[in-house]
Parts: C-alpha cells; structure tokens; sequence
C-alpha cells in the first residue's frame, strides 16, 4: 500500500449543521497533532477519547466536547486524523473550526476527506464508487451555496472590485508587454489613486461583510405547486409564533415571501412562491419566472399538492424535494410521514407538522457541500488577502518598481477570483487588446 | 551527398526557424541528421519583420541560446541595431531586440548548419511522410526520392495549404514568391490531425530612397549597446543604423475605410482567424476609431539594401489603396512600393495533438514545431524547433523527453499552453503569460538551462567554459557579500547612509542590505571595498536575486504545491465523457486537451477543486482496473 504524504492539513465541519446535535470538526494531514495542541493544550493520546475544552488563541474556552487523534495510517483518511467533538451550532462550529484554521491548517474541499482515504489506499474501489456519487453531489451542493451565499449586493460588489483589479492590471500588464505603445503607468499619477480606491472600497466591503448584512446564511427552502394547494398557510404556520422569526420581508414581486428563521438550530430561508402555472397576465408570468429561478437556487424544493389528488412521488429536481400533502382534513387520510420526502399534514389544524419540520431538517442536514458560515469565512479570508496584495501593490508603486506591483495586483486578483471565479491570462490577454490598440 | 538509401536518425522538414534550430539541436547531440528544404537559399529567411526579439520573445532566444542554439548568435552577428526594452520596468521584464539585416542573417545561420557535424542539408520538397504501424518512418520528396528515418521533425511553417491575399485576388503561396506545399498539406489533412486555418500578414515594403527621412522622427540604437548571446559582446556587431518612426493620419484612415468593400478581410474571403495583437491597418482603422494618428516603426531591411519595412501597416488591401495609403503618410509622400502588403491564411494542426515533446500523439517518431502548430513568431518557432530537435533525437536514442516546466523556461510556458490549452489565433509570447515572471528572466536563462543543456550533449565546451566563469563569479560575489556584516554605528553603515538615505538599525549582511528596494549594488560597490572586483554582470545578477529573493520563495510554495499533482498522471484515453460529476462544458475541455496530469488538467480554465479531486480518484480507479486486468490476462 502506498502513502501519500500530503504536505498540507485539511480541516471542515463534519457533522450537518443544526443545533441539538454533536458537531465535529474534522481535521486531517500531518499537523494534526500540533494543531491538538494548540486547541486543547495537551498532547493526546492516539485512539483514545479525551474530554477538553476547546480553546482560542488567549485561551478562551469555545466550546467543551471530546477530542480524538488518530495516527497515520490507522485512521479514516490513512494520515494524523484529530476529529473535535464539541456541542453544536453553528456559530460555535465556526469559532472551533476557524482556530483550527489559525493553527495552520487549510479549508478541505468537497469530498477531499473521503479522496484523501482513497488515495491511501483505506477504501476499496467498490467504495471508491460510491465516493464519486458524494463528490458529485458534494461539489454541486457547494456551487449551490456559493450562489447562495453570493446572491444580491454582497456579489455585486466583489464582481465590481474584481473588474476594478482587472481593469488596472490590463493596464499595467499592457504597459509592461507593449512597451513601444506609450503607456507608462509609473508615469501615470492616476495609478495610485486608483489602487486607493479600490483599497478603500474592500475595506468597506470588508466590513459590512463581516457584519453579515451582506450574506445570506443557511439552507433556503422553496414552497412551490399549483395556486390554492395551501402554500402560504403552510408557510405561515411554519414560520408561526412556535418558530423564532427574524424578519419577515414582502419579496420583490408581489406574490413572494421570504422569512429567515431557526428551525431547531439550523438557520433557514423559507421563501414561498407563486403558482406555476402559464399566464398571459405579465405582472403574474414576471412572479412565476422568479419562481422558477428561486427553485433553481434552493436547497431543499417542498412541493405542495393536496392529499385527494392523485400521484405519490415528488418531482425529480436537482435539489432534494419534500412532497407535502396537505388538506388531509379533506382527505381523512392519517397525518404523519408516510415515507422518506412524503408528508401529510393539515395546514389548518396544524397536524402532521411535527413530521414535517423532522423531514425538513434530515432534507436540510443532507446537505453535506460546505455551509454558508464556511463559504462565508472563505469569502473573507479571501477578501483579507486581496487586501494585503492590495497594500504592497502600493508600495511597489512607491518604489518605482512595476513588475512587482503588477505582481502584486495578480495576487489580489486570484485572491478576489477564488469569489468570483478566475480570470485566465487569455481573458486578460483579450481585455488588452480591447483597451489598447496594439500591434505593429 | 545524401543517399536515399542512408537511415537518418532525425529528418527535418523544413528551413525556417524551427527547421534549422531543430537540426542544428539534433545534430548537436550526436543524431545523424538531414535538414530537407524546398530552398537551400532561403534557409533562416526572416519572411517577416526585420528583427529578433522583444518582450517576451527575446526571453525565448536566450533560453534557446543558453541550451547552444543558434538564433542569438545569427542575430549578434546581423544586427544593425539594438535596444533594450522596459530599461525602467526592472530585470525580469527587460527585453532586448535587434534590427536585422535579411542577408547577413540568412549568412550567419546557413554558416552554422553547413559547419555543424553530423547534419547533412538537401534541396527537396516532400510530398509524403511514409508511416508504418503508426509510426514515422521517412519522407518522400517530389523527385521520388525516398529518406528513411528513425524520426521526422515536421516544421512547415505558413506553406501547408498557403494562400496570398491582396485585395480580392488571391493566389496560392508560402510565402511572397515562395510555392506552398499543397501536397504535402493534402496528405496532411489525410491523417488523423484536426487541421484548422489562420492568417497573418505583413506590409507593403518601400524604397529608402524616395522616402523624406527629414521628416520622420529618428530612434537611435540603446548605449551601452546590449546583445542578444550570452557568448557575444557589441564588437561582434555590425555597422548600426537607426529606425525611424512616422505615422498614419486621418487621411489616411478616409482612404482605408474606402478601400474596405475590396478587403478580403471585410468581405469574407478569408476565413482563418488573424493574432489580435499583430491586427492589419484596416483592422485598427475600423476598431479603434475615435484614434487619430497610429504609429509606424520604419525599419531598415538591411545594410545593403535601401529598402524599408514600415512596421505597423500591415494590409491586405487591394494594391491601388495601398499606394494611395502610404503616400497619405508624412515623409512618404512620393514613396515608392517595392512589394506589396499581403495576408496570407495557411494550415495549422491543434496542437493539443501533441505530447508535451512535440511530439503527435497519433503518429509516433513524428514532431511538429513552429508555425505548423499555431504560432507566429521567429522566437516562438525556433524555440519549439529546439525542443522538437531535442526531443526526436532523445527519442531515437531511447531516451525520456525532455519538457521544462512552466517554472523553469519561456520554452516551457510555450509548449505547455499550447498542448494543454490549444489556441485560435497565432499563438505569440507575452511575459504575462509567464505566471513565474520573475524568475523566468533573460539575464537568468544560462543559470536556468545551460547545466541541463550541457547533460544533453547541447552545449559546447567553449560555452560551458564561459558559463562556469560567469557561475562561479556569481557565487562568489554572493558569498562576499554574505560574510560581510554591518553594525548600524559602523563607518560602513555611515557611508552607506550617506550613498543611498538607508540607515542600518541593526547588525545585518550586506546581502540583507541588498534586499531593500531603494538600494543598489553600485552604492554598495562604492562604500565596500573589494565587490568592485567581482565581474559587473556577476554583482548585477546579486542584485536581482537579491531584489526579487522574497517573491521567488514565495513562489516557491506555489510550484511545491504544483508538484503532487504532476506526479498524477491521467490516462490518455480516459473517458472524460463518462465521468458524471463533471460538466458537459469541462468534460469537452478535458477531452480535446487530455492533460497528461492532474497538474496540467488543473491549470485548463474552469477546472474547479471538485472536478479535480474527480479526476484523481478516476485516474486512481483506471489504473487499479488496468493492473486487474494484466493480471487477470497473465493468470
């Protein structure tokens, strides 16, 4: 069996996300014994289970729970493992994992665990099979939180600053290959003004996104199904006086609402639609169009019919689907889960919601690609890097030296890519051409 | 004389850049070569501009000088004027080009092939490349003459399908006076590569002396007068000469919108793609027209010649427009054409065909290098001979190829876009394609690859004795510099205070010292004794290590990261189509690029982190699987 020594440590929530729970934050690759140390102060003993608290870097406790370590090649993925069982929640998930992060190890991307234990050789190839379907699922889950998670203002802004970035390198890219074309950006005082504003713009960004104004954080649940199934009074009971509100805001079309709540720990937006169904009315066609495209985005699909209709499977979607009967009070059939993703309730009465919110949750808890406090995290680490190549760029510019600033304006490029996706030098290469004319 | 009957191990098709720095590396290593040319005349013919290098390009011919090729050393000998380009923009991205003069060039290379040992050359044009069990085995010329070989370096340059437009008449060509080589192509087109078809240009060329030089601006050669070989210095040179610069005004511009419903690039006659960064005159008219003035470089064809090249009014205009064109121009009022501007559009095979060694991934022992390839360029085509050169001859001689990576050469940069990504338009250097820009520099590329070079039988003794100076001179000086410390209230430190406004606050080494941006190896020269005796390139090529020391260890981690997954290697036949997680687009991209690794595959844009943990557990499935069933054939 061969091992491959990774030179880096991987690290990720393990667990779905939701209170009540256990969470685990896994971590694996050669500093795990190290960052053990650091975040429970001793060192610990492979294989064994060791109740501790989990500490910040001032020595704060975060969170109490049990902590493992697992020796290479005896563990899940064939390297050090240190797994860090704490209580849960979300935000205290996030505080463990981001002091894990600190002590040096780098966020895992989907399904890098499980490829990981493939490549050392601790699963089978019939597993192996079975990893590419968790991949899969994985990666798409992911792309969906990143829409998610960059929905609205918070995207809009990062679009901007990378076309800003952009725009200044294929200029001082430019310069440096066409030198014969008469632009000499060390020349150009506006140079620096431009990097200040740019600067001055991610400081802001930086800010309000920390604040969290800017991201939508968990799972989004999307009502849909013919008008006059029950929707909203589904919807109103959901988000009721026995669920924690946040906000409850009319949804930019006037037959759409969104409302943010707690489902047991696990942060959701439920947003309730309008009926799909073909209309000539343009006002109702522009509110089917943006249900179809919130359906797109959702993580979890719960599809309305009434019970006395007939069909038992949900529609086939790229998203889990939760199939709710409703108006069993109609039906006189028994309220409850009738099977995985089937439920029969009665909006008006509110029967059978106790398995609706337990079905909800396992839909919510599948998603098993990074959470909305991961992506966000990333985003702005992400952002603090950009910054940082930011300011040296300046300095570069201060020294004279081009090169390097325009080294430096590629760095924060990449780091503002790793948000938006990456500019290729051929894109780049393209944006010259258009902004200057080139060429002998 | 070559008898048909000889087996040569390399046969080289072609005399251009490509061909001639292909035969020349082959030859070097010891393979018994034999360069085929339509014309012995015509062998290193610039059929272009005038001149050798530029940014980017000019990183590419000392890389291939440092591994003995022959481009630098033509270029020294037939330069009639030299400069040195972004002086003010720092080592890594400083250039240096030459003006060129055709005859001395063409002198200088056919020099080197007819002294080179071991490389035999021969006036004939193939029409056929004999294949056998899908491997290259000789060429047939159009005599019928038949050339065995053990490989074929393929470098065919614009004349495969070549057809030269003026206007909206056209005609078959190579080149301006030159026959294309339409059998070959059609044989070409026959075999499994995917051939597609671009186009390129060039101006109409003037008589010196019916142009006003009073009334252009004069651009005078760089003093100190650089060069282009590490083994030259400026007395190597010729006589120089200056360039003049004129320029297109709004007249001019009037006549070429007038003269569009007759261009061929206008009305759809051709159809291969032109380079964005090379665009014809009408091109920039039409694109870029809110500008009043565009700048021509008027340069010199040679010493011997008045004739001129005015750089920058490529056109493929009819000829009636062109003349009206140029005499619309300040100082070319009563200019006389000599030959006129044409486009000439010319096959090409996606070089994702090929291996990383250039060589075709459906024919074995078969190597295309240069134009052939999608490439335009003297630079880029030389560069990719040499690599094919090498690599036919390694082949022959039952070695691995050999492929710089994208931290080590331009070279690599080179071959790695163009298999990896393929290209739809002629593909040419920039230093922003170089994503290790700033360990990738000329003043660098004998330290990079002469050692390399010399393991490969490339680099003579004579180069290798100056190199050994050079090196050593340089580590010398870095260790001078190392022992040397400075206690911030020293006599040193004062006078370094003094030279350069950098006050020393603690006890550090003169390296340490280097490191800080405002400071330079001059000052240090002038209050240190003793570096002032190190050779000046040795202390020049400190001060660049020193400067740019925190960016190349930082680039550092990023290759070490680069490494593990070069050690993946995805089958080439892999079915990327069946792999579900993917997307349909990525899953086009991987099958038209079949990266050899999960490196290469990671750098093809919009391979995600996902898609590549994918493709590693499928490249680990697909050799679990192969070995079962070897295994399961042997039992």
């Amino acid at each position: 069996m061969t091992r491959s020594a990774s030179a880096d440590t991987i690290a990720a929530v393990a667990t779905a996300p939701g209170r009540g729970g256990v969470g685990i934050v896994r971590v694996s690759g050669p500093a795990s014994a190290d960052i053990a140390q650091g975040v429970v102060g001793k060192k610990l003993t492979p294989r064994r289970a060791e109740f501790a608290d989990f500490r910040d870097a001032a020595g704060e406790t975060l969170d109490q729970g049990i902590a493992l370590y697992f020796e290479g090649p005896h563990s899940f993925t064939g390297e050090d493992v240190l797994e860090l069982q704490g209580h849960g929640g979300p935000v205290v998930l996030d505080l463990v994992l981001s002091r894990v992060l600190e002590l040096g190890a780098r966020w895992a991307n989907p399904g890098e665990f499980s490829e990981r234990a493939f490549v050392n050789g601790r699963i089978d190839l019939v597993q192996a099979e079975a990893i590419l379907d968790l991949v899969n699922s994985a990666t798409r889950q992911a792309a969906l939180g990143a829409v998610r998670s960059l929905s609205g203002a918070f995207s809009e802004h990062v679009h901007a600053l990378d076309r800003r970035v952009l725009a200044l390198r294929v200029y001082c890219e430019a310069a440096i290959d066409f030198a014969d074309e008469e632009i000499d950006f060390l020349a150009e005082s506006d140079i620096g003004d431009r990097l200040e504003e740019i600067r001055d713009v991610l400081t802001a960004l930086r800010s309000e996104a920390a604040q969290g104004a800017l991201l939508n954080d968990g799972s989004s649940i999307v009502f849909a199904g013919a008008p006059n199934v029950g929707k909203s009074s589904i919807f109103n009971r959901l988000s009721g006086d026995d669920q924690a509100i946040v906000t409850a805001i009319p949804g930019t079309t006037r037959d759409t609402l969104t409302a943010d709540f707690d489902l047991d720990g696990l942060p959701v937006r439920v947003i309730d639609t309008a009926g799909l169904r073909d209309t000539d009315d343009p006002v109702e066609a522009e509110g089917v169009d943006r249900t179809r495209r919130a359906m797109a985005e959702a993580d979890i699909v719960v599809e309305v019919v009434e019970d006395l209709c007939a069909g038992t499977a949900p529609t086939r979607r790229q998203a889990p689907t939760l199939l709710v009967r409703n108006k069993t009070d109609l039906s006189g059939r028994e309220p409850g889960c009738v099977e995985a993703g089937v439920v029969r309730v009665c909006a008006l009465t509110g029967d059978g919601f106790d398995d609706l919110v337990a079905e909800l949750k396992r839909l919510a808890g599948y998603r098993s690609g990074e959470g909305a406090f991961t992506a966000r995290r990333r985003h702005l680490d992400a952002l603090d890097a950009a910054g940082a190549a930011l300011d040296a760029a300046a300095s570069r510019l201060d020294e004279g030296e081009g090169e390097l600033l325009a080294e430096e304006l590629r760095a924060a490029h990449e780091h503002l890519g790793t948000i938006v996706g990456e500019t290729s030098t051929d894109d780049l290469l393209g944006e010259i051409f258009a902004s200057f004319c080139i060429g002998k | 004389m070559t008898r048909s009957e000889d087996i040569h191990d390399v046969v080289v098709i072609g005399g251009g850049h490509a061909g001639t720095e292909a035969a020349l590396a082959a030859a070097r290593m010891g393979a018994s070569t034999l360069l085929l040319t339509q014309n012995i005349e015509t062998l290193g013919q610039m059929s272009c501009n005038p001149a050798i290098g530029g940014i980017g390009k000019s990183h590419l011919v000392r890389e291939i000088d440092a591994l003995g090729g022959a481009m630098g050393l033509a270029a020294d000998a037939a330069g009639i004027q030299f400069r040195t380009l972004n002086a003010s923009k720092g080592p890594a991205v400083r250039a240096t080009r030459a003006q060129a003069d055709r005859v001395l060039y063409r002198g200088a290379i056919r020099g080197m092939l007819e002294h080179a040992p071991d490389l035999a050359i021969f006036q004939q044009s193939v029409v056929d490349i004999e294949i056998e069990d899908g491997r290259a085995v000789g060429v047939h010329t159009d005599m019928g003459l038949f050339f065995r070989a053990r490989s074929v370096v393929l470098t065919t340059g614009t004349f495969l399908g070549g057809r030269i437009h003026v206007g909206l008449e056209n005609k078959p060509g190579g080149r301006a006076g030159d026959a294309p080589s339409n059998a070959l192509a059609e044989r070409l087109r026959a075999m499994p590569f995917t051939v597609d078809r671009l186009k390129t240009g060039t101006p109409p060329r003037i008589a010196g002396d019916t142009v006003d030089f009073d009334r252009l601006e004069v651009q005078h050669g760089d003093e100190p007068r650089p060069v282009m070989s590490f083994l030259s210095n400026a007395d190597d040179h010729p006589r120089q000469l200056p360039c003049h610069v004129a320029a297109t005004n709004e007249h001019t511009h009037r006549i070429i919108r007038t003269g569009l419903d007759r261009s061929p690039m206008y009305t759809g006659v051709i159809e291969g793609v032109g380079p964005r960064y090379c665009p014809s005159i009408e091109d920039k008219v039409v694109r870029f027209a809110d500008r009043t003035e565009h700048r021509i470089f008027v340069e010199p064809e040679g010493l011997d010649t008045n004739e001129l090249y005015p750089n920058g009014i490529s056109t493929s205009l009819p000829f009636d427009v062109q003349v009206a064109l140029v005499r619309s121009i300040e100082g070319f009022e009563r200019a006389h054409i000599t030959r006129p501007g044409y486009a000439i559009e010319y096959d090409f095979f996606d070089p994702r065909g090929l291996h990383h060694s250039l060589e075709t991934r459906t024919v074995s022992h078969l190597f295309f290098a240069g134009q052939i390839n999608g490439t335009t360029g003297y630079e880029e085509a030389a560069a990719q001979g040499l690599l094919a050169g090498i690599n036919a001859a390694r082949r022959v001689a039952g070695q691995e190829p050999w492929v710089p990576g994208r931290h080590e050469a331009y070279i690599g940069v080179l071959v790695d876009d163009l298999v990896n990504l393929g290209t739809n338009e002629p593909y040419r250097m920039f230093t922003s394609r170089a994503e290790y820009r700033l360990r990738l520099r000329q003043d660098n590329a004998d330290l990079r690859l002469t050692p390399v070079g010399r393991d490969m039988g490339l680099v003579d003794d004579r180069r290798w004795r100056t190199f050994e100076s050079r090196r050593e001179s340089i580590r010398a000086a870095t260790a001078f510099l190392e022992a040397q410390r400075i206690a911030p209230d020293s006599d040193i430190a004062a006078a370094l205070a003094a030279r350069c406004g950098e006050s020393v606050s603690k006890e550090s080494t003169l390296l340490e010292f280097l490191k800080r941006p405002r400071v330079r190896a001059s000052d240090i020269a002038a209050a240190v004794p003793g570096l002032a005796a190190f050779p000046a390139d040795a202390v020049g090529q400190v001060e660049i290590q020193a400067k740019y020391d925190g960016y190349i260890r930082r680039q550092d981690e990023e290759i070490a990261k680069t490494k593990a997954r070069e050690e993946v290697a995805l089958p080439d036949d892999l079915d990327y189509a069946g792999i579900s997680g993917l997307s349909n687009e990525l899953k086009g991209k991987l099958a038209a690029a079949r990266p050899a690794t999960l490196e290469r595959a990671a750098r093809i844009p919009g391979v995600t982190p996902a898609a590549l943990s994918l493709l590693r557990i499928v490249a680990r499935r697909h050799a679990e699987s192969t070995r079962t069933e070897a295994l399961e054939r042997s039992a």
